[in-house]
């Protein structure tokens, strides 16, 4: 396949805003997603009793599940133009790096998870390491 | 009910949403970077961009991250999930040094270290918080 010349880098704010959008929409769709699979139970003690397609119909059934999966669709081609404009060694990481700590937040305020000191630090170990990465 | 201390099966499911993200995020770098450049005056390109080789494959790959994702959060908790399965952004610096043939310098080793330090200390806690049973009409699954 050809090989296509891409115009400059685009400048901080717009690589900014490109991060945002994807960092904000995966949020969204995480939580909504998290919430969802929460409400459901053990996927894989209900593929166990009621098959693969009963574990499908659970999934597909459940009321939060497609506005995750819209916000996740957002995010998803937010990333997609995000890629077409800038290194992958800097989208990935960056947007995954603060995802995780927006994630942490709205785990502790809409899904009432216990995030504790150990995984405070993991979140900001990763959060480091990944803007490293970025670097 | 989901358990606090994960099984052989739960970590190969964590270790495919590790995977499956990283392989899938490399196919789509590579498939955009061979597409023409992409401008909001045109949105609808992104739609055919989905049906190049690359993309579709990454595109595969992510709905196999997906699979293993919702199953994992059916028994986690999000903010477990999410850091024990960053080991995929080394993966992805990884793979964009040796496939891609972006440099990666001495602070991204750094990263790489810290990211599987942060893994390993989350993945030694528990994996869900214990709540109490949620009142739905539904009759909860056990």
């Amino acid at each position: 396949m050809m090989s296509v010349c891409h115009p400059a880098q685009p400048g901080p704010w717009a690589a900014a805003a490109m991060i945002a959008a994807i960092v904000l929409s995966s949020t969204a769709g995480e939580v909504l997603t998290a919430a969802a699979m929460k409400s459901i139970g053990d996927l894989d003690e209900i593929r166990a009793r009621r098959g693969m397609a009963g574990a499908i119909r659970a999934v597909l059934t459940c009321p939060l599940f497609f506005p995750g999966v819209g916000f996740l669709a957002v995010a998803f081609f937010a990333l997609l133009f995000a890629l077409n404009h800038l290194d992958l060694s800097l989208v990935a990481p960056a947007s995954a790096s603060l995802t995780l700590v927006t994630n942490a937040i709205a785990g502790k305020l809409f899904l009432k998870e216990n995030v504790d000191r150990r995984r405070w630090t993991a979140a900001v170990l990763v959060c480091i390491g990944v803007y490293l990465l970025a670097h | 009910m989901a358990h606090s201390r994960l099984t052989p099966w739960q970590c190969l499911i964590l270790a495919q949403v590790a995977i499956c993200a990283p392989l899938g995020d490399t196919c789509l770098s590579r498939g955009m970077a061979h597409i023409p450049a992409i401008t909001l005056a045109h949105p609808l390109s992104l739609i055919t961009a989905v049906f190049t080789p690359w993309i579709a494959l990454g595109i595969a790959l992510l709905i196999g991250f997906f699979a293993s994702y919702l199953t994992a959060l059916s028994w986690a908790d999000l903010t477990f999930v999410l850091p024990a399965t960053a080991f995929g952004n080394v993966i992805v610096a990884l793979f964009a040094r040796f496939w891609l043939h972006e440099p990666i310098s001495l602070e991204r080793w750094a990263g790489i270290v810290l990211i599987t330090v942060g893994v390993g200390f989350v993945a030694r806690g528990p994996s869900l918080t214990e709540q109490p049973a949620p009142e739905t009409e539904e009759e909860p699954v056990r």
